[in-house]
């Protein structure tokens, strides 16, 4: 474990001096995912943590690292690959599994790939529908796992925000919103029937701003494309697009540099940057605090339709 | 947010403040009706939570007056929710102020819906009613109220909604406090469980009393509901609470190390402490409380820890580590509140596996105390407990578990009960007195004995007492024999040639009839050379001609395994229908 050496400190960050102590919300948030991480590693026989490389994925892996403490993670880790990941994201994602010694599976739909799906020949939700939603539900069932972590966060989106901390999927790995199983305490219902799964989500109640305190904490290394730098971007409007993939370009249009920066991974044709001077993590909690959009204001794909996110969701999306 | 972004805002002082910002967890309920939503949207605008996109998606839509934002449609999440109008299930909302982190359990409030309230409840540290001022007390509040109690949930603030609309009146205000208080007290009383609740005038559309005071209401001298909301104390401090773990997991990375992972559930341990594990109570000291960010000296609820012992313990998922001071109850019997949560009604003794701590054991819910009907606070008997009915129960477990009193301990004094055919969440339950195992103490919470029940026993056995009659070759009396109890049940055998019972027949009878009121299977044998053997039972019968059963290209042995097997399988149908199993996974054997 080389990060975890760096970090581990004679001065405990649970307890604190002669006061009584009282745990801040990071430390009962922190708690509570360990909970449940052990908890899925225990009940269920294939589980996988699905791991995107954004700010959100480090944070659950860190808590994986911490669950299991120190016995190694005892479950690999899975990226879907689009193909229209930033190439950043995918040597620090090959870098960081390295380093932690964990177990990495890649998935592509090799299929669509080659076919030359891209949002802009279809449209961002049958491009989601191939390069994410597919290829995700065929590497559930070509590794036979029956639970997957993700690190998605009820304050993210509106139906995300009715989601359990287990969600319940069917053998098509389909969300029923209006029936879900109750969940009380933290009494988690781990019963499923061969060919169904459970989602687990351990940062439900994590925000977006407690995300980037506990990295900010813990010295949690992210990718650099969340720090503000000069990048080539296309300008329209208010939007700035990353030129990763040139097939996003107009005719005629010309990449600009622009100190700017990216809230939140996807795929490059489909996710803007932001102008931005942050270049640390305290300066980006700082812009956070001004912020009035949401992270995913800037994801294309939340925005196809009324409730788009709930009809992926029932689809078998994150 | 954004309030803190001042001229003089440092990032090191907010980081510092963040970092002593604590949680409270809190539940609402209710309907499109009284405001709910519209009180919780406003909490969110007016402490700057919501996010211009979504403010900007949602204007000039909904149901209120043209320039006004409809706050209901920032919380309804879901699609048929929108169209609808309705709530439909928990939703859950974070904000946070320069003080505390929020986060809210937004629960439907009509009575199909008590289950969601009940889940909402269980980890909220305090509750939100509402009550509409233009209605006064409704079945709605006193329901969520009755829930909130019944959880635990410490603190109940009541806010007396739309006082816009009675005109900001003090009197109309003080008889609904004065009304509500009374009913709250009978629920306390009802519950066991004492409610602390403080009453605030509210107007959520107007924003009066919300996040600011209201100049609107000047005869109101205490604060708005945000300011409550800040000041009640978090979660129950169980910090002296006795000292439970339950294990979740044994790690073992290598032969050097062993240790027990879990999540405190209350109280603090010590290196050197003493502790026992139940159910086995063997006891030993903490060697080491290990975390990632290093050992620990002492660590509180609810931390998530892993804790070394000094000395070799065989430990599992399930167990529960405890301080050997005050060690748990070790039962296999509780009584229990129940909050009935499936379409499919409560079937007494029927199996049903119940998950308590980290750990699932089958179980039996052997009698129906009686069901609370939550209008009147009235204890009805009942056969039965339908979807969000609430009742008090007796639970039978085929294993003994550590627990816990629910009004002791929220965390090793709940359970869930699951289906264990269609894996639904089917129940919650709050264990109210358990009855010890061990045979020095009394009873550890103070309840009647009472005789042993018949039922007590069939949820032990898993069927009921009867006599079955077999007539046949003794060899697949023999098989019939072991599968009963290799599908657990208790079956005696007892020859009928016996000399005895052949001398004095009333004898059989005698022994017979003492076997089945024990709820024990006497087989009754009469072993011949026939190839025919005849099962009987309360008048049915089965017959299985084991000679049209052989095919001569087939080994002896084979020829043997299916007659046995289709004797069985004959012998196990009688039995189902006469009703003796009670547990339909036996049944199914």
């Amino acid at each position: 474990m080389p990060a975890a050496e760096t970090q581990t400190g004679p001065q405990s960050p649970h307890v604190t001096g002669n006061a009584p102590p009282r745990l801040s919300h990071l430390r009962l948030l922190e708690a509570e995912s360990i909970h449940i991480l052990r908890e899925v590693a225990s009940e269920f026989e294939r589980p996988v943590m699905l791991y995107s490389v954004g700010k959100d994925s480090s944070v659950m892996l860190r808590l994986a690292q911490k669950a299991f403490y120190p016995a190694p993670i005892p479950f690999p880790l899975l990226h879907v690959d689009t193909g229209f990941k930033f190439a950043e994201m995918l040597t620090f994602r090959d870098e960081m599994a390295r380093s932690i010694g964990a177990e990495l599976l890649v998935w592509r739909n090799e299929q669509a790939i080659a076919a030359g799906t891209n949002p802009i020949a279809l449209d961002t939700k049958r491009c989601c529908g191939l390069l994410k939603t597919q290829a995700l539900l065929d590497a559930l069932r070509h590794y036979n796992f029956d639970a997957a972590f993700g690190g998605a966060r009820r304050d993210e989106e509106k139906s995300r925000a009715k989601e359990r901390i287990y969600s319940f999927r069917d053998s098509a790995g389909q969300w029923d919103p209006k029936n879900q199983r109750p969940e009380l305490w933290n009494l988690y219902n781990a019963r499923i029937h061969p060919g169904e799964s459970i989602r687990v989500f351990p940062l439900s109640n994590w925000t977006e701003m407690d995300v980037w305190q506990y990295i900010h904490e813990e010295k949690i290394p992210v990718v650099d494309l969340y720090f503000a730098k000069e990048r080539p971007m296309y300008v329209r409007g208010d939007e700035l697009l990353p030129i990763e993939q040139s097939f996003v370009a107009r005719l005629g249009e010309q990449p600009q540099m622009v100190k700017s920066r990216l809230r939140s991974l996807g795929c490059s044709p489909c996710t803007g940057a932001i102008r931005s001077d942050a270049e640390t993590i305290p300066a980006i909690i700082s812009e956070l605090i001004s912020f009035r959009s949401s992270e995913r204001a800037n994801r294309a794909i939340d925005h196809d339709q009324e409730g788009s996110m709930e009809i992926k969701k029932r689809e078998g999306y994150f | 947010m954004s309030m803190l972004a001042a001229p003089t805002f440092s990032i090191d002082e907010f980081l510092q403040q963040e970092r002593e910002k604590d949680l409270l967890r809190f539940s609402t309920a209710g309907s499109v009706d009284d405001g709910k939503s519209t009180l919780i949207g406003r909490l969110l605008y007016d402490t700057q939570s919501v996010y211009e996109d979504q403010v900007r998606s949602i204007e000039g839509k909904g149901t209120t007056a043209p320039g006004q934002i409809d706050f209901a449609l920032l919380t309804d999440g879901l699609r048929a929710e929108r169209e609808q109008g309705i709530t439909i299930d928990v939703a859950y909302r974070y904000f946070s102020t320069a003080r505390r982190k929020f986060i809210i359990a937004d629960t439907p409030g009509h009575e199909q819906y008590t289950r969601n309230m009940a889940t909402g409840a269980s980890t909220a540290d305090a509750a939100v009613v509402l009550i509409d001022a233009s209605k006064g007390v409704l079945i709605q509040s006193r329901r969520h109220a009755y829930i909130a109690s019944l959880l635990r949930v410490r603190h109940v603030l009541v806010a007396v909604n739309k006082m816009d609309l009675i005109g900001y009146d003090e009197a109309a205000f003080r008889a609904i406090e004065a009304d509500f208080s009374a009913v709250l007290d009978q629920i306390a009383a009802d519950t066991g469980n004492p409610v602390e609740r403080i009453v605030v005038p509210v107007s959520a559309l107007k924003g009066d009393n919300i996040v600011h005071k209201s100049n609107a209401m000047d005869w109101y001298k205490g604060p708005s509901l945000l300011e409550l909301l800040e000041t009640v104390p978090p979660s129950v401090d169980t910090r002296t609470a006795p000292f439970r773990f339950p294990v979740q997991r044994v790690l073992r990375p290598d032969h050097t190390f062993r240790g027990f992972a879990g999540q405190i559930a209350s109280g603090t341990i010590r290196s050197g402490d003493a502790i026992t594990v139940l159910p086995s109570g063997r006891s030993a000291r903490v060697e080491r409380i290990v975390t990632w960010d290093g050992d620990l000296t002492e660590a509180i609820a609810p931390l998530s820890v892993t804790l070394v012992l000094d000395r070799e313990l065989d430990i599992s998922r399930g167990d529960l580590v405890v301080s050997s001071e005050t060690p748990a109850t070790v039962s296999k019997s509780a009584k229990a509140a129940l909050v009935w949560m499936d379409q499919r009604p409560l079937e007494l003794h029927r199996r049903y596996l119940l998950k308590h701590t980290s750990q699932t054991v089958p179980v039996f819910v052997t009698s129906i105390g009686h069901r609370t009907d939550l209008g009147t606070l009235n204890h009805e008997p009942a056969r039965t407990l339908h979807m969000n009915d609430i009742g008090s129960v007796t639970v039978n477990l085929l294993r003994p578990i550590a627990l816990d009193a629910y009004e002791e301990n929220r965390s090793t004094g709940a359970f869930i009960l699951v289906d264990a055919e269609t894996n639904g969440t089917v129940a919650a339950g709050m264990i109210s007195a358990a009855y010890s195992e061990t045979a020095a103490g009394a009873p550890l919470l103070a309840d009647a004995w009472g005789p042993l029940t018949a039922g007590e026993k069939e949820a032990r056995w898993g069927h009921r007492g009867a006599i079955l009659e077999l007539k046949g070759p003794k060899e697949l009396v023999d098989a019939i024999e072991r599968s009963l109890f290799a599908a657990g049940a208790v079956p005696v055998r007892i020859e009928a040639g016996d000399d005895a019972f052949v001398l004095h027949p009333s004898l059989l009878e005698i022994a017979t009839a003492l076997q089945v009121r024990a709820g024990l299977l006497a087989l009754v044998v009469d072993a011949n050379e026939a190839s025919t053997l005849i099962a009987r039972i309360e008048g049915r019968e089965a017959i299985v001609n084991a000679a049209d059963m052989r095919d001569a290209d087939d080994t002896d042995d084979a020829n043997d395994a299916r007659r046995a097997g289709k004797a069985v399988a004959a012998v196990h149908q009688l039995l189902r229908d006469a009703g003796v199993f009670i547990s339909s996974e036996m049944a199914g054997l």
